[in-house]
Order: C-alpha cells, then sequence, then structure tokens
C-alpha cells in the first residue's frame, strides 16, 4: 500500500540518446532527406496558426522526433491544421506541411 | 631603399608575400622558425570547402620560393622588432627596408578546457589530430577499433571568456563540416554529431557543404555546447549538452570526441607588439591600421601585416592578403608611408 507523503519524484527531462531508438527517426528522414537539411530558424513557428493558441510548436516537434523522442508527439501533431503557412515560409524549402503527415502516419503505430 | 624586406614567418602568408614582392623586383628575405618551410598547412590534410589536399597549395609554394632564389633562413626565432631591423634571439641584428610579421596563430591547446578530458580520456581529439590521422591514413580509436558514434564540438578555445578567447575563430564551423563529411565517407555506418553554438558558414560554397552534409551525408546537427565529457568503463566518452532548440538536456555516450580548437593570439605577439610599437588588439592579434583601406598594415610605419597574425582567416584570404602587402611594400619602399 502506498503511502502518499505529499510530494513526488519528477521524471529525469534528459534525452538520453543512448536508450533512444532513432530507427522511425530514420525512416522518416529516409523518406523525407530534405527535412535534415532544418536550421531550427523558427519561422515555421512563427507563422503557426495552431502555435497562436496553443503551445504547438514544429520546430520542436520534429528536433524530438530526430532525437527519438516520440512519446506524445502524435497527439501534439494533431493540433496542425495543416494549412500550410509554415512551407511559405522555409528557407530550406521543407515541405513542413507533409514533414507533419509523413511523421504522423510513422509515429501513428507506435 | 635600404636592405631587403624582412619576413618573418615560412608558412603560406610568407611565402606568398616573398613572391608576389619578388614579381614586383623587390628582394625579400624570410626568417623561419621551424625547420621547413609551409608552417601549418604542413599538418593539414583536405581544405575546405573544395577537399583540395593541403599539399597542392604548399607544394607548389614552397617550389616556386626556391626556384626564385629568395633567400630563407631557418631556426630564427625572433625577438624584437622594428620597422629597419629584426633581432634574433641570437643577438644578430637585421637590417630591414620593411618588415612583414606572417608569423600567424597558435592552435588553442585543447588540455585548457579540462572539462572536456583532452590528453585525460583516450578517445578524445582535436581537429588538428584527425588531420594528422587522415595523413598518416588511418583514423580509428585510440585502441584501433572502428568509431560508430562521433561527437563533434565547436568553439572549443573560441566565443569563451573562461579561457580568455572572446573572438569567433572563423573557420572551425566549415572545418567541423568538412571533417564531418570525411568522417562519413571513412566510416559510412557511424552517427556524426556536430554540437554548434552558431553555423558561421561566411564563404563561397560553405553554406552549400553544410547543406550537403545535412542531407546527403545524414550528419546531424545540435545546438548547443557540451559541458562536460566523462570517460565510460570501456573507454568511450559520455557527453553532456543542451539540445537548445527543444530545451531540454542531451546525454549520450560516444566512441570519438573531436574538438574543433580556434586559433588564439602567438604568445610572441605581446612582446613584438612592445618592440615594434605595432598594437595588438584586444584579442591578442596585431590590429590593422584601417579595417577597410588599411588591413595589411600595421599602426607601425614600415610593418606590415599578412595572415593569421591580424586575425584568423583562410587560406584564400592569406593569400590575397600577401598580394596586397606586396603592393603597399612596394608604394611604401617608394613613396615612404
Amino acid at each position: 500500500m502506498a503511502t502518499n507523503f505529499g510530494f513526488s519524484i519528477s521524471k529525469p527531462r534528459v534525452i538520453d540518446m543512448d536508450a533512444n531508438n532513432l530507427r522511425k527517426s530514420d525512416d522518416i528522414l529516409a523518406s523525407m532527406p530534405q527535412l535534415q537539411s532544418c536550421i531550427g530558424c523558427g519561422a515555421c513557428t512563427a507563422s503557426c496558426t495552431a502555435g497562436n493558441l496553443t503551445s504547438f510548436n514544429f520546430r520542436k516537434v520534429h528536433t524530438l522526433v530526430r532525437r527519438g523522442e516520440y512519446t506524445g508527439v502524435y497527439e501534439e501533431l494533431n493540433k496542425c491544421m495543416l494549412c500550410g503557412k509554415c512551407r511559405l515560409l522555409c528557407p530550406r524549402g521543407i515541405n513542413t506541411r507533409a514533414a507533419v503527415m509523413t511523421i504522423k502516419r510513422t509515429l501513428g503505430d507506435f | 631603399m635600404k636592405g631587403r624586406v624582412v619576413i618573418v614567418g615560412g608558412g603560406v602568408a610568407g611565402m606568398q608575400t616573398a613572391l608576389s614582392l619578388k614579381a614586383l623586383g623587390i628582394e625579400s628575405l624570410i626568417l623561419e622558425q621551424s625547420r621547413q618551410l609551409g608552417g601549418k598547412l604542413t599538418g593539414w590534410h583536405l581544405l575546405f570547402p573544395t577537399f583540395t589536399p593541403a599539399q597542392d597549395v604548399v607544394a607548389p609554394l614552397i617550389r616556386a620560393v626556391r626556384q626564385s632564389g629568395i633567400q630563407t633562413r631557418f631556426g630564427c626565432k625572433v625577438v624584437s622588432v622594428d620597422s629597419r631591423r629584426v633581432i634574433l634571439d641570437s643577438g644578430e641584428r637585421i637590417d630591414a627596408a620593411a618588415v612583414v610579421l606572417c608569423s600567424g596563430s597558435t592552435l588553442f591547446n585543447a588540455k585548457i578546457k579540462e572539462e572536456y578530458g583532452y590528453g585525460i580520456y583516450d578517445n578524445v581529439f582535436t581537429s588538428a589530430d584527425i588531420e594528422q590521422m587522415m595523413n598518416n591514413g588511418k583514423v580509428a580509436m585510440a585502441d584501433g577499433r572502428t568509431p560508430e558514434r562521433i561527437a563533434i564540438l565547436h568553439c572549443v578555445g573560441s566565443r569563451d571568456e573562461k579561457v580568455c578567447q572572446r573572438h569567433c575563430s572563423k573557420v572551425c564551423c566549415i572545418t567541423a563540416v568538412k571533417q564531418a563529411i570525411e568522417l562519413k565517407k571513412l566510416f559510412p555506418d557511424a552517427d556524426v554529431f556536430n554540437f554548434y553554438m552558431d553555423m558561421r558558414m561566411f564563404g563561397p560554397g560553405y553554406e552549400e557543404l553544410y547543406r550537403r552534409a545535412q542531407i546527403e551525408h545524414n550528419i546531424h546537427f545540435v545546438r548547443g555546447r557540451i559541458s562536460e565529457a566523462s570517460p565510460l568503463m570501456d573507454s568511450r566518452v559520455q557527453i553532456k549538452a543542451e539540445d537548445t532548440l527543444t530545451g531540454r538536456p542531451l546525454r549520450m555516450s560516444v566512441d570519438m570526441l573531436v574538438l574543433m580548437v580556434g586559433m588564439r593570439a602567438n604568445d610572441d605577439n605581446a612582446f613584438i607588439s612592445s618592440s615594434s610599437g605595432a598594437e595588438l588588439a584586444e584579442n591578442g592579434f596585431f590590429k590593422p591600421r584601417n579595417s577597410f583601406m588599411d588591413n595589411v598594415l600595421s599602426t607601425k610605419e614600415g610593418i606590415f601585416l599578412v595572415g593569421t597574425i591580424s586575425s584568423p582567416k583562410t587560406v584564400g584570404q592569406t593569400l590575397n592578403e600577401a598580394s596586397a602587402a606586396a603592393i603597399r611594400i612596394a608604394e611604401y619602399l617608394r613613396y615612404g608611408n
């Protein structure tokens, strides 16, 4: 019987690259190599309709995927309304809207 | 015009300056501290962004210097300079019509950043070590094994107040991209991670190479400075950084950690400056008289600057400065400054 002492232990926030499995990330990048050219400028996030109203941040979410941090990503990407404004802005020419769909498709069965 | 132009340093800066002066009919004498011409480029394998062998630059220059009969003296340590003479540590005084400082810069000693364990852990290397290994034809972990995961850390001894090096060394970003591609070509199955602060791709073809590194060579770029490295039981290295683009701390073990060491001002600059009156900038490099019109002139009349003596720069920029300096020296000898 667990006793409630009124405190909890936080889970470590560290991204542990030794424990993370990059296979799904590699699959995503293999089907969409252009995603690797991201320079983290944040233009996608700045223009994001969803990001304006929620905490959705595509730059951050896809970077987490590339580090093998998949938990909660699919749900997070559901916030995207696929309006495609980000794609108009990306200085590296990444089809960011397609990237959202590619990541969702790959992680959907996760 | 009395005497010859004295060139301090026989690297690419000094050799090209001597050759450009020769083309203008001006005699010069190269004073080199070591026993050979070529300077730092001698130990380098390939040059960014074209992967040109460093020898393709150094060897023709050395040949040209020899063929044109430019006088060269080796084992000469300069202890004092003014615009009319150079004094060696042997006490010998050499008269000069003008003096060109081509003595370059010093590679940052990575051992000073003790938190990265260079010289302590077996599998921590510097960018210069990697070039040396490439030249020797074998890149491997300390025990000879093939690395499966490599981390390359930018800005070691650059942009760092903790080691008194506030300046950006300029060429390390593109060198890191170049070495990452070379390592990936050698070890196609390995994962290569570059930890950067900013990617400063300032030159022609650099940004394109960075993009190729990302898309064609699948090299990972993580924005964040590694805070420390620690040894693992199997002599690999564990590193910690913040992945600043996700705002989370990151931890991973790697087979090789490569430190991109920066360029710092030579220790000698201080006494060459005090003896000659040519001023130093805050970072210890020699200060050009004017950053637009007089880049190759020191603040002292008759003393000229070529190459990384005045700031970190590329081989191409150094060679251009040598030609520019030769013209300014010719004007100085004819008309005074």
